[in-house]
């Protein structure tokens, strides 16, 4: 079984998490998350999924204390967020990237801004330039180094961006819609580079996404409404569940629809697909059975 | 359109002056500047032209950008220069018509002319070959002493270099609303001042709100990378005054000498 997680460690704990806050004209609290339990293991690649307003962002921005809990705790590496003291223990070891990479970055050319967190941090020049030197191989920018920002494509400004979250060596990367303003060789740029960075480099990821392509290939799938988790599954199990998807106003993946309307059209195909290349593992051989046939 | 700017824009490179401490570079283009300013005879500014020359060779960025720099300001130089052929006294050399035109003006107007030209070259060699970030890190350092007054450097130095940061942004950004308003219907390119004036009003209001919302979102993403203002930062470059830059300095020094030298040599010839 894929959702078999229970070797892995516990890194983030969040434990009946509440955020409420008080609408300026009405004074009446809203519940942008209403009782939130998860645990995020070392390692692993977790989506979470929600329509608009279901709580997303704002629990990507209580996962390294940007945001402190109105109720309930959040646990990184047992270190509470609540405390003030640790706080940049948490920020460099559960780094946050935004959706619109133009207002990350801070400096103007490539390798001044990937230095930015590290230097924060007061770290040695030397390891800093090795740092950073690394931080930007590993999001294939190495050659763009001394390059102005402003004259990256959009997939390459967000890559420097996730450069400058790894050149603090966190251990937990959490992506807030990373892919919503790129276009699509921009966005397979991006998701590349966030996949090899989970296989390669073990970094924990926590990926929030409109698009359901990308979140195939995740481990395990966090599905939000309302301010609350409805559901914590394998791709698999969740895509397969389409009543449920669209009870969630999530849209459906193209592979997983295109095998389903098949089958309703009384094409004898398995009926799910979770990629594109199960897909077209399914399509030829129904073409190869087929063509025996006649 | 607004973005072929190519004022303050950075070539990356690793020649001479690239390499050149940007504290010293910032330095020398200052007593650069006022050698320039000091300079009042032709044999100064060929000095100053052919210093400019060496240093413009040194950098190994391609020529035509100068030029376009100084298209900028061509119209003021040749205003100038021109104004000052008839503000001054002195020999008549020849008239045209009812405009008499006197050596002494003539001097004038080629000087201005030069000076504004040369001021264009000097900042440009500093901008074209400075990183911004070296250009705010360099200018933290030497205003350090002032922190003395608790002037806060390092939050001057940051809020200058983002500033040269979003530039190129803001600037898309504008040409973004600027189309945005004309598909609505917006003319801003008929009508008087004052009408023109008014144009421009449902521009800078969207380009306001939209830096508003920008300098939120990259503030909370500084925040993320543990910007805790100047206290205990490091740097990535370590800035060292090396023998390249003691070359520099003396070249620098020699000009300036050399150009004070011929100020008391033709005045002694005159007199």
């Amino acid at each position: 079984m894929i959702g078999d997680f229970s070797f892995m460690e516990n890194f983030i704990n969040i434990v009946d998490l509440k955020f409420s806050y008080e609408e300026a004209d009405s004074g009446r609290g809203i519940n942008i998350l209403d009782g939130v339990n998860l645990e995020i293991k070392k390692g692993e690649f977790l989506t979470i999924l929600g329509h608009n307003g279901s709580g997303k962002s704002t629990l990507a921005k209580h996962l390294n204390a940007m945001i402190s809990p109105t109720d309930g705790d959040v646990f990184v590496r047992g270190i509470n967020t609540k405390d003030s003291s640790r706080i940049y223990d948490i920020r460099s070891s559960v780094g946050l990237v935004f959706q619109n990479p133009d207002n990350q970055i801070v400096a103007s050319i490539v390798e001044d801004d990937v230095a930015f967190g590290p230097e924060n941090l007061g770290i040695a020049p030397e390891e800093i330039r090795a740092r950073v030197d690394g931080a930007l191989r590993a999001v294939d920018m190495y050659d763009y180094r001394q390059e102005a920002t402003y004259n990256l494509s959009g997939g390459q400004k967000q890559r420097v961006a996730i450069a400058g979250i790894i050149a603090m060596k966190p251990s937990c990367l959490v992506l807030d819609e990373p892919t919503a303003m790129l276009d699509p060789i921009g966005r397979d740029e991006v998701m590349r580079v966030i996949k090899k960075l989970n296989k390669e480099c073990g970094i924990t990821i926590v990926l929030i996404t409109h698009y359901m392509d990308e979140t195939t290939g995740s481990d395990r799938i966090v599905v939000m409404s309302k301010g609350k988790i409805v559901r914590v599954g394998v791709p698999r199990d969740i895509f397969s569940d389409i009543d449920f998807l669209k009870k969630c106003q999530l849209s459906i993946p193209q592979s997983v629809e295109l095998v389903q309307k098949l089958q309703a059209h009384g094409v004898n195909v398995p009926s799910f697909a979770l990629n594109e290349d199960e897909c077209i593992d399914i399509l030829t051989q129904y073409f190869s059975v087929n063509a025996v046939k006649r | 359109m607004l973005s072929n700017i190519a004022l303050g824009r950075f070539y990356p490179g690793n020649s001479f002056v690239h390499r050149l401490d940007p504290r010293v570079k910032i330095v020398l283009v200052v007593v650069l500047l006022v050698t320039v300013f000091f300079s009042n005879n032709y044999l100064a500014f060929f000095t100053n032209l052919a210093a400019i020359f060496i240093f413009m060779v040194f950098a190994k960025i391609s020529f035509k950008n100068y030029f376009k720099n100084m298209k900028v300001i061509l119209f003021i130089v040749l205003f100038t220069s021109v104004l000052n052929i008839f503000y001054a006294k002195g020999p008549l050399l020849f008239k045209i018509g009812p405009v008499a035109i006197t050596k002494c003006g003539l001097d004038n107007s080629i000087f201005v002319a030069f000076r504004l030209l040369t001021l264009i070259l000097i900042s440009s060699l500093l901008t074209f070959t400075t990183s911004p970030t070296d250009l705010t890190d360099a200018l933290e350092r030497i205003l350090k002493p002032l922190s003395v007054f608790k002037i806060k450097t390092h939050e001057l130095a940051m809020m200058m270099s983002i500033a040269l940061r979003f530039i190129p942004t803001l600037l898309e950004e504008t040409d973004k609303i600027i189309d945005a308003q004309k598909a609505r219907g917006a003319d801003m390119e008929s009508g008087n001042a004052l009408k023109r004036i008014k144009a421009l009003v449902p521009i800078l209001v969207p380009l306001l709100v939209a830096s508003f919302r920008r300098a939120f979102d990259l503030a909370m993403a500084m925040e993320c990378r543990c910007y805790n203002g100047g206290d205990g930062r490091t740097k990535m470059k370590v800035l060292h005054i090396c023998s390249n830059d003691v070359l520099a300095i003396s070249a620098v020094v020699t000009i300036f000498l050399l150009v004070l030298w011929s100020n008391f040599w033709v005045l002694a010839v005159h007199l």
